[in-house]
């Protein structure tokens, strides 16, 4: 019995040292050891590796799916008559017929990938669908995958996360005993940080800021596509911000208190967040005081799949102030961050994400955009969602998230009608009612 | 690939489809393997629900699933399913042919043909301003235009297509729209070896 004690004592030792010195130790100072990197490049490799050599007949598919995108495709079948564009050919359902056809005979995962990257399993068997006997070597390869991702990344992952939120939680209620000062700011700062890197090793995330002079900076409302609650980490990686949510009970609740200890979150009660304009009250307030962290608003409303970016609810750009927009995108070939939370509760997802290979992530900062006179905050709200879309090279759809969850089938194929609808109305400068505020300059 | 020859043995009508559609033997029998994942309840047949499922995101998917069964019909068996895909196989140029024998599925006047049925749901020869209006377009395009550019958009393509000025698009006055087309290109699945 004492030896179990020792053996535990041992280990536990011996964890807290690697914590420590390989990654809170960096994180505190946002250094890298470049482990995650190298980690991702041996991933690349080895998949390159698999999918070219000898298998590429098996995995591929029966059919070679060539031709580029809708707007491609159609401007060839148009023969590149220029009079033809903004209106309707009848060689466009052509497109549409192969596209089906396609279908029908292979299966595609979403119609978002690129015949490329479909090509390449990246050795999930949640990627694929149908999963047939290919080879031995494959399946090998792919159990083998599955014993270092459960018994080896697995554990590893969970105890960093576990490590890096109570620490979030001890630091940030011991930080909170210092008066106010600008000592206790930048304590809590580093607290933050140091602890949202940690819970991102914690997933083998790979974060690429781009355009870091844009960075949302106090007083301002930063705002960003919604992917998954993972994203709160993603950005919280490279700044502080102030969170904006409800209030919960159980474990969640009390980081949210501690949280709030050391720097000024908002978060509501229930039957608060029902008074719009209580929120936006508050909200205000909080920008008023220059002085405070930007705030983290996700305007959707909900996790969107991250091949398009869904209706901004306009009651964030009421509030005031400068807006901060942000553009986040996954990269899927690691593993597939999105949170379908009608099929997946919140643990289940956890553990399909840390059982992924990796999480890459672009995150672009955009410049900061305010409301303009005589725009109101719905068509304002949807000149920071297209700024957003494009950056991200998301299609911009005029849809309710709200609604997604009965109608995730529809929502795809509105996505191709939109394409289509660009390809024959867009060039006439048409504005319909729906999206009355957006405008076609960059078709 | 020698045995794919004894192994089209399980594939109902396995020679005669080799045959009529040109396919090889190793296509044939992965395309069986998928008519069999698509026959979810393995029952031989394919529903319109199984195909559905595939093309939930295509604007004309109800149209493509449409176009495997016959009037009439509510169920297709794999020789009917592979003689709809041999429509898209690429067109050999220099198969020459007997006066005798029936024109091969992925001719060219056949894709047009295909294509043609895909618009023309009734099959009554004719694409009506009717048809075209509020079925083809509406469903490519969705709630994504009002219903006055529907308008403008239908009697702008009728004006360019109809030549005989009899407010619907015949098949000869398909074809002459899609003239200039590489039709071959366009409509054909390069099936992998």
């Amino acid at each position: 019995m004492e030896n179990l004690w020792y053996v535990a004592g041992t280990i536990f030792q011996l964890w807290m040292f690697v914590v420590v010195f390989f990654i809170m130790l960096p994180a505190m100072f946002g250094l890298s050891l470049g482990v995650t990197e190298v980690y991702i490049q041996v991933l690349v490799k080895i998949l390159e590796v698999i999918t070219t050599s000898g298998s590429a007949g098996c995995l591929a598919g029966i059919i070679e799916r060539v031709g580029g995108s809708m707007e491609e495709e159609m401007w060839q079948l148009r023969c590149s008559q220029p009079e033809a564009a903004g209106a309707f050919c009848l060689s466009d359902g052509v497109y549409f017929c192969k596209k089906g056809l396609e279908s029908i005979v292979e299966d595609q995962v979403t119609q978002r990938f690129s015949s490329e990257e479909l090509a390449s399993w990246n050795l999930l068997t949640r990627t694929n669908q149908n999963f047939y006997y290919i080879s031995l070597r494959l399946t090998i390869i792919w159990g083998l995958g599955v014993f270092v991702r459960y018994c080896v990344l697995l554990p590893f992952r969970i105890a960093l996360a576990s490590t890096g939120i109570s620490w979030l939680v001890i630091g940030t209620y011991v930080v909170g005993f210092l008066p106010e000062s600008s000592a206790k700011n930048w304590l809590s700062e580093l607290v933050h940080l140091t602890c949202y890197r940690i819970c991102a090793r914690g997933l083998s995330a790979t974060i690429h800021y781009h355009n870091k002079k844009n960075r949302p900076q106090k007083g301002g409302i930063c705002v960003a596509n919604h992917t998954t609650p993972i994203d709160v980490v993603i950005l919280a990686n490279d700044g502080c911000y102030a969170m904006v949510g409800q209030t919960h009970g159980g474990l969640l609740g009390i980081l949210q208190k501690s949280m709030v200890r050391s720097c000024p979150h908002v978060w509501f009660e229930r039957s608060e967040m029902k008074d719009r304009n209580t929120v936006t009250r508050r909200l205000r307030h909080h920008i008023a005081a220059k002085t405070k962290l930007p705030i983290l608003i996700f305007p959707e409303g909900t996790c969107v799949n991250n091949t398009s970016v869904m209706m901004f609810k306009k009651g964030s750009f009421e509030i005031g102030g400068t807006i901060y927009p942000v553009a986040i995108k996954y990269d899927r070939r690691f593993g597939d961050a999105f949170w379908n939370s009608s099929k997946y509760n919140m643990v289940s997802y956890l553990l399909r994400t840390m059982t992924s290979w990796a999480i890459v992530v672009n995150v672009w900062y955009l410049p900061p955009m305010i409301i303009q006179d005589g725009e109101d905050a719905a068509q304002f709200a949807n000149r920071v969602k297209s700024v957003i879309a494009h950056q991200g090279g998301l299609l911009d759809l005029a849809w309710d998230g709200g609604l997604k969850r009965c109608k995730v089938k529809d929502s795809l194929r509105e996505e191709q009608q939109k394409m289509y609808s660009n390809i024959i109305v867009g060039q006439n400068h048409v504005r319909t009612t729906k999206t009355c505020s957006e405008t076609r300059e960059d078709q | 690939m020698g045995s794919s020859r004894s192994s089209l043995r399980r594939v109902p009508d396995g020679q005669q489809l080799l045959q009529e559609t040109g396919f090889s033997a190793a296509v044939l029998l992965r395309l069986h393997q998928r008519f069999q994942f698509l026959d979810k309840d393995s029952r031989g047949h394919l529903r319109s629900e199984d195909l559905e499922a595939e093309l939930s995101e295509n604007p004309m998917g109800d149209r493509i699933v449409g176009a495997f069964f016959q009037p009439g019909q509510e169920t297709v068996d794999f020789p009917s399913f592979v003689r709809v895909l041999a429509h898209f196989r690429p067109t050999e140029k220099n198969r020459t042919r007997g006066g005798e024998q029936p024109e091969p599925a992925n001719s060219r006047n056949r894709k047009l043909k295909f294509a043609f049925q895909l618009y023309d749901r009734d099959r009554d020869g004719k694409i009506s301003r009717t048809e075209l209006l509020q079925q083809v377009l509406r469903e490519m395009l969705g709630l994504q235009v009002t219903e006055e550019q529907l308008q403008s958009i239908a009697e702008r393509a009728i004006q360019e297509a109809d030549l005989d000025r009899d407010h619907a698009i015949c098949f000869d006055e398909f074809r002459k729209s899609l003239e200039k087309v590489n039709i071959d290109h366009k409509m054909s699945v390069r099936f992998l070896e």
